[in-house]
């Protein structure tokens, strides 16, 4: 409580207030005040966030910014909150997309506007509350009530399918999550009746059987999130269908969660399963970076093909979470927040055309740049760092990544470079396709330039994106300590060696 | 003086009956269609009772009438929870059963007929007194769905009910009568005893435990025993549909306690093994079943009987954290049973019953709040947090895995993962689908707010689940453990 306020509690609530106050504006007579409050909402939730990182202690891998207070003492369960370097970065790029989500929505948005604004707030209070929680049962609630809103936010603004893949995003999240609620559970009885996630990475699990079966749980769970190479699917569908804000939340926050599940939760509570398992962690995801990777290149819808570039390079987080070795999971969590604004601003890019031509095959498109030149210098700039190019975003991670797979196998690393040259054939492949040629029909034709609002939304992005590749270090200096400390903690077996 | 003070544990039960009687007496010489007089008198009765109830609140367990009747904390918060349940369930209920007539003097009787005899069950400690509040209960059920005499529908559920609840209630008493041969008591302290420390026949015994749990599977509902519960929930009229879901459900597991738990937990390596198949089976085909219903009460029958074995879940793992867990379970269901069943009701008008799976197309634009109300209740009934439900079958997991049956709890798991779905498709038909009528929904004050206090209790409840899951865990604690 450094500045007189709990601030993590402050960062959860906050928005989840604004939101109940946005819906409470009622019907669409009301949406230009909810529009207002929602930006205002998302804005103050975003600056109180900040000191977060200015106060953060940099020396430490402890956690920081502690809150605890007793919730369900019955079962021991605590209101405990808490960030370290790993997560207090997440919460800072949840809520820095939450404010160009609402103004991305602003016009586009005309049917339950209170509605809309209103499931974007909460959903970011509870993905702060995601990444803060320290207690395990606290995180599973702020997991699953992240679904709802999400749930809702797909079937109701999304396109033509979006029932379909509203229900399948939902079903195959709340799939993973069951199996990892009888893991917590099994690790509350194991710690001796705590559910608080520090007491899990201490306790003794000296079995392997037990450890790959818990690993196996919590891999159904994270899994699908990020999502891995077999469960995949319902992530294209759901893109496709959500509303931009919707794909724009779900690849730059969402598809983290679950990445940061395996580093807080699989990796160190089952450090020798993981060990165990890492070849066939290493394995799906050089699958989904390679694999995916051409999948991306095949698609002809614009959304399909930036969904699918998602999967491929959250391929890579996970590659680099599996080397242990602090290049890799230093460079995996970079990737992270680079893919986190790389590929929230390609949504909107995608966004941006949609609005004004409602459709987002690539085939209705050709010579955008004679009618949007201004766009086009964006969307140059942000299919570059898709594709790792040096002083983007794209590249640090991407290269420490690739530095940690040499570490660990040469032809890991051989596997995961393929990216730099797919990612660079599907995402300008499309960009040339789009934005380069005679102007392709009437619709491109009457095309008019991006307005201030979307233009604003632009120049932050394109400034982060530019700003962490050409000077990744504060991103990368907040998380030096807790990447150390879990790279030894990683190391240190549950199971004894037998002599 | 001294005689009537040592009865201030039945006061409650006493004051309900003696205002039954004046009700019936009432309700003749005040000819009025809408029943206004009545009606408030049954629910100030029921009110005064609680209020009773909460005066002669018990300091551990008394035993009264020669050990036929007790007062301990499990029967004292189930009483108070069954009188408020049924509070809720008169008031969800008035106006759907005056637009159809049925909002009788007999009516609000057989309530009360039924409530008395749901708290006699409560409170017995003798299977005689057990017996008799069941039938009580049961035989103004059956009259209850019976009372639209002039639908075919509704007397063929009535008749289903009757029958087999007969059966079920004859396979009880033959159950009843082995334990009583093989120890020589209806007293369920008595009996318990004599199984711990006698040596009754061991055969009789488990001949007779394997009846009555057939008996309290038909009266639970659990598979596959559970035949008559779509037919019934179907054809009986909205709101007594809703009265058998909810506080009989309260009293069903007060009865499960009083014989499965007070009177054998020794035989428990028994009947933990066949509650086992039974929550399983129910698990199973009531989820995959309600999948394919298109009429809401069908599916929240077979939604019933997945949540019963759910809760026998929590009662086979013989602790008392399991016990604990179904008590807690029982509460959420009743609450979330209640804003279910009453949703039903609000939008149901005269002449048209809104229990089909279209009626609540595009309810958000009809009615954003309603619509976010059911919200809640479908995300509690499938256990997804920050809802109540959620909480109530974690604590169930929970006393499960630690009474070391995991492949139960990952069964239990993925069958709630089926049984998602259907809950999702009603969110998914309110949120995302166009109305099919645009007729404006018109809801009386009370019951507007009742659906509110429904839906932000399961919130809330979800949010601070500390009290009430206290409140279970000490009644069982306190009751059960001698």
């Amino acid at each position: 409580m450094i500045f007189g306020y709990p601030l993590l509690s402050v960062a959860i609530w906050l928005p989840i207030i604004f939101g109940l106050l946005v819906l409470a504006t009622g019907n669409d007579r009301n949406a230009r005040l909810a529009r207002v409050i929602a930006l205002v909402g998302a804005v103050l939730s975003f600056l109180v966030t900040i000191p977060l990182y200015t106060g953060f202690d940099r020396l430490t891998s402890a956690m920081q910014f502690v809150v605890q207070n007793e919730w369900i003492t019955r079962y021991n369960i605590n209101y405990h909150l808490g960030v370290d370097g790993i997560s207090v970065l997440f919460i800072l790029l949840n809520s820095f997309f939450t404010p160009l989500v609402v103004i991305a929505g602003w016009k586009v948005i005309e049917k339950r506007v209170a509605q809309y604004m209103a499931a974007f707030l909460i959903m970011s209070g509870l993905v702060n509350g995601v990444f803060a929680a320290l207690d395990a049962v606290l995180f599973y609630v702020f997991w699953e009530a992240m679904l709802i809103p999400m749930f809702i936010i797909i079937g109701v603004w999304g396109g033509p399918n979006r029932v379909y893949a509203a229900v399948k995003f939902f079903l195959y999240t709340l799939m993973g999550s069951l199996l990892m609620l009888v893991a917590l559970l099994y690790l509350y009885h194991q710690s001796g009746g705590s559910f608080s996630i520090l007491k899990f990475h201490s306790t003794p699990l000296p079995s392997m059987a037990v450890q790959v079966m818990l690993f196996f749980a919590f891999f159904m769970a994270f899994s699908v999130k990020v999502p891995m190479f077999p469960v995949h699917t319902w992530l294209p569908d759901a893109h496709v269908e959500a509303p931009t804000g919707g794909s724009v939340v779900l690849a730059a926050i969402m598809l983290k969660v679950g990445a940061y599940g395996f580093i807080r939760f699989s990796m160190p509570i089952l450090p020798d399963a993981s060990h165990y398992l890492a070849p066939v962690m290493i394995a799906l995801s050089l699958i989904a970076v390679v694999y995916i990777g051409l999948v991306a290149l095949a698609q002809s819808d614009m959304k399909k093909l930036v969904a699918y570039s998602s999967i491929s390079h959250m391929g890579f987080v996970t590659l680099g979470f599996f080397l242990f070795n602090a290049y890799g999971i230093e460079g995996a969590l970079l990737q992270m927040i680079s893919h986190g604004f790389v590929s929230g601003a390609l949504f909107l890019a995608i966004g941006v055309l949609y609005d004004r031509v409602h459709s987002r095959q690539i085939v209705d498109y050709g010579g955008v740049a004679n009618k949007m030149p201004v766009f086009a210098a964006f969307f140059m700039l942000f299919a570059m760092a898709n594709s790792g190019l040096p002083g983007t975003s794209g590249f640090v991670g991407e290269f420490m990544v690739i530095m940690g797979a040499v570490k660990a196998n040469f032809w890991y690393a051989f596997a995961a470079a393929s990216t730099l040259i797919f990612g660079a054939a599907y995402t300008l492949w499309m960009y040339k396709r789009v934005i380069f040629g005679a102007v392709a029909n009437d619709h491109v034709k009457h095309l008019h330039d991006i307005t201030a609002r979307e233009t604003l939304v632009f120049v932050i992005l394109a400034v982060a994106v530019l700003g962490m590749g050409l000077y990744p270090l504060p991103f990368a200096e907040i998380m030096h300590a807790s990447v150390n400390d879990l790279v030894v903690q990683l190391n240190t077996f549950k199971i004894p060696t037998p002599n | 003086m001294n005689a009537l003070a040592s009865l201030s544990p039945i006061y409650a039960e006493m004051f309900l009956l003696v205002m039954l009687c004046v009700i019936l007496i009432v309700d003749q010489f005040i000819v009025n269609y809408t029943k206004t007089v009545t009606y408030l008198l049954t629910q100030t009765s029921l009110f005064c009772t609680v209020l009773i109830l909460l005066f002669t609140h018990p300091t551990g367990i008394t035993h009264l009438f020669n050990h036929m009747f007790v007062h301990d904390v499990m029967s004292y918060v189930l009483k108070v929870f069954i009188c408020l349940s049924v509070m809720a369930m008169l008031l969800y209920s008035r106006s759907y059963l005056m637009l159809r007539g049925l909002f009788t003097g007999e009516f609000l009787a057989l309530v009360m007929f039924a409530t008395l005899g749901m708290m006699v069950m409560t409170s017995a400690s003798n299977f005689l007194t057990l017996y008799l509040g069941l039938e009580l209960l049961a035989l103004s059920l059956y009259a209850m769905v019976a009372l639209q005499r002039d639908s075919a529908i509704a007397t063929e559920s009535a008749m289903k009910y009757f029958i087999l609840g007969a059966m079920a209630s004859g396979f009880l008493l033959y159950g009843m009568s082995m334990l009583y041969g093989a120890t020589g008591s209806l007293d369920i302290n008595r009996i318990a005893d004599v199984i711990q420390h006698g040596t009754p026949n061991k055969s009789l015994l488990v001949f007779g435990l394997a009846f009555i749990v057939a008996g309290l599977a038909f009266k639970l509902g659990a598979v596959p025993f559970h035949m008559w519960v779509p037919d019934v929930y179907h054809g009986a009229p909205t709101a007594m549909t809703m009265f058998i879901g909810t506080a009989p459900k309260l009293a069903a597991f007060a009865f499960v306690m009083r014989i499965l738990v007070e009177a054998l937990q020794p035989l428990m390596i028994h009947w933990s093994g066949m509650l086992a198949i039974l929550a399983v089976l129910s698990m199973a085909v009531g989820n995959i079943t309600a999948i394919a219903q298109t009429n809401l009460k069908r599916m929240f029958a077979y939604s019933t009987i997945a949540h019963m074995g759910f809760l026998l879940l929590g009662v086979l793992s013989g602790t008392i954290e399991g016990y604990g867990s179904a008590m807690f379970y029982a509460m959420v269901y009743v609450l979330m049973s209640l804003g279910g069943f009453g949703m039903i009701m609000l939008l149901s008008r005269e002449g048209f019953e809104a229990d089909t799976l279209n009626d609540f197309k595009g309810l958000n634009q009809r009615s954003p709040w309603l619509a976010f109300m059911m919200l809640l209740l479908m995300f509690s009934m499938a256990g997804v947090p920050p809802t109540v439900g959620f909480y109530a079958k974690f604590s169930v997991l929970n006393a499960a895995l630690a009474a070391g049956h995991v492949t139960l709890v990952v069964m239990a798991v993925l069958f709630s993962l089926i049984g998602a779905f259907y809950y999702l498709r009603i969110v998914k038909l309110m949120y995302f689908d166009a109305p099919e009528s645009h007729e404006k929904i018109y809801i009386q004050p009370d019951s507007s707010l009742l659906i509110s206090l429904n839906g932000m209790a399961i919130l809330l409840l979800g949010i601070f689940p500390n009290t009430l899951m206290a409140v279970c865990f000490v009644s069982v604690r306190d009751s059960l453990l001698h």
